[in-house]
């Protein structure tokens, strides 16, 4: 299901944004090409909001522990983050950012 | 609440645990200091430059302040290079070994791991399990029956304190554990925060460690000398007391159970000198409150937060003042803490920037 998110320019370049919709929570992302990308919006690692935190190229880090996601595919980096995040396709459609959370 | 007649119990496995869940203090939501997004990512932006230049500064110290105590050794004279070795060795890889486990310390990810891995053994800290124990210290900072590195439990154990100068107290216990890690088994409260994927890097690791230990003692034995000591391994207890004295300061005397840093630790303005050797430490709220700013840039997010802040203490002597005190009173009455002014700009708990959505 495609869910209208936000202005993509929103988001800035290299960075990301927090997402709610009802009871999930989603991170977006925005690379330095232009680029965009969504995953699970909470850390696997702990129950922190990765918006929050860094993102260096194609890598986020949790604000809390600093556990290291790379968000185009969700793989975790090492201790803390063990456990891989959750990405879901992404499209920008007239300046919007469009999510596919089925 | 703890009682005079009523130490609390501060292992991970006893009823303190379940009461901290219950009260909702585990892995809670913390207190956050506004600040603009665009000027945080600034401030999280990450160098090598830095840790590059204090890191080769660190190594060119120790091997100058070795090499003289090499030189000197079977004299008096070798005292004063050692004392110097010995807290570079022993103290300074205190911090080293904490910005590199944050891999704030570096750009680059593989000189974090290069140096938080030589740090850990410097400093007498298995590389895993202190990972995974100070992941913890970050969640629960000071929550009692959750924090594995709660440095002052209450009352006040002074004389295990005046050990700690010298890691007489730490250092057997570390020994201890890593003898247990090394034969495949984990203690009670190391295994409520280290996961299982993790644990055969915590015995490889133990084994690795205990292996260049040997491999010193023996070669110490071989030329009967007790030089190769003093230069690995001794220096974790000779060399320790800097670490306290910087260490105290984070926690010591102030709030349990409290979901606001600002509250439970202490920021403590210090010289240069004092900065590099504890690698900016000392901006010790900041950095709890944004662990992924790194160390070379916490002065400018204290200039950022400080509006919002409890009154910096103005030097160790000044923390010292409160900490000596406390700690003394807490022998007594363990209920008595430090209990920190807050700015009125101060918002309720919870009260983080909200997101878009």
């Amino acid at each position: 299901m495609w869910i209208d998110a936000v202005n993509a320019a929103d988001i800035a370049r290299e960075d990301v944004l927090r997402f709610d919709l009802g009871e999930r929570t989603f991170a977006l992302y925005r690379t330095q090409d232009d680029r965009y990308f969504a995953t699970d919006g909470l850390c696997t690692h702990a129950k922190v909001h990765l918006a929050g935190g860094f993102v260096l190229d194609q890598v986020i880090e949790c604000p809390k522990h600093n556990g290291r996601f790379n968000f185009t595919t969700g793989q975790a980096m090492g201790a803390p983050a063990c456990v891989n995040l959750k990405t879901y396709p992404t499209k920008v459609e007239a300046g919007r950012l469009w999510v596919n959370i089925a | 609440m703890p009682t005079a007649l009523a130490p609390r119990d501060y292992s991970l496995t006893g009823p303190e645990n379940r009461r901290a869940g219950e009260r909702g203090l585990a892995d809670a939501e913390w207190y956050t200091c506004l600040i603009p997004r665009s000027r945080l990512k600034e401030l999280m932006q990450r160098r090598d430059g830095p840790a590059i230049r204090d890191t080769l500064l660190w190594f060119a110290l120790l091997i100058i302040t070795g090499t003289l105590g090499c030189l000197t050794w079977g004299t008096w004279w070798t005292i004063l290079p050692f004392t110097v070795y010995g807290v570079l060795y022993g103290s300074c890889s205190d911090s080293r070994w904490h910005e590199s486990l944050h891999r704030t310390a570096f750009k680059t990810v593989w000189m974090n791991d290069a140096l938080y891995e030589l740090a850990s053994f410097m400093v007498l800290r298995e590389s895993v399990p202190w990972r995974w124990s100070h992941t913890r210290h970050h969640t629960d900072t000071i929550i009692v029956g959750r924090d594995p590195e709660i440095a002052v439990p209450r009352p006040p154990d002074l004389l295990g304190l005046a050990l700690s100068f010298f890691s007489l107290k730490s250092g057997p216990r570390e020994f201890h554990r890593m003898t247990l890690h090394s034969f495949g088994r984990l203690t009670p409260g190391e295994a409520t925060y280290i996961p299982e994927i993790e644990r055969p890097k915590v015995y490889r690791n133990a084994r690795i460690y205990l292996a260049i230990y040997l491999a010193v003692i023996a070669t110490g034995v071989a030329t009967r000398s007790f030089l190769p000591l003093m230069l690995v391994g001794f220096p974790s207890f000779y060399g320790a007391w800097l670490l306290l004295v910087f260490g105290l300061t984070q926690h010591a005397g102030l709030a349990e159970d409290v979901l606001d840093h600002r509250l439970n630790c202490r920021t403590v303005y210090m010289n240069p000198v004092l900065r590099y050797l504890y690698w900016e430490m000392n901006y010790h709220v900041e950095h709890h409150m944004f662990p992924l700013v790194p160390y070379h840039a916490l002065g400018h997010l204290h200039q950022e937060l400080k509006a919002d802040m409890p009154k910096p203490y103005d030097g160790l002597w000044a923390a010292y003042r409160e900490i000596i005190p406390t700690l003394l009173r807490q022998t007594k009455d363990p209920a008595y803490h430090v209990q920190r002014l807050l700015p009125a700009s101060a918002r309720a708990l919870g009260s983080t920037p909200q997101p878009a959505s």
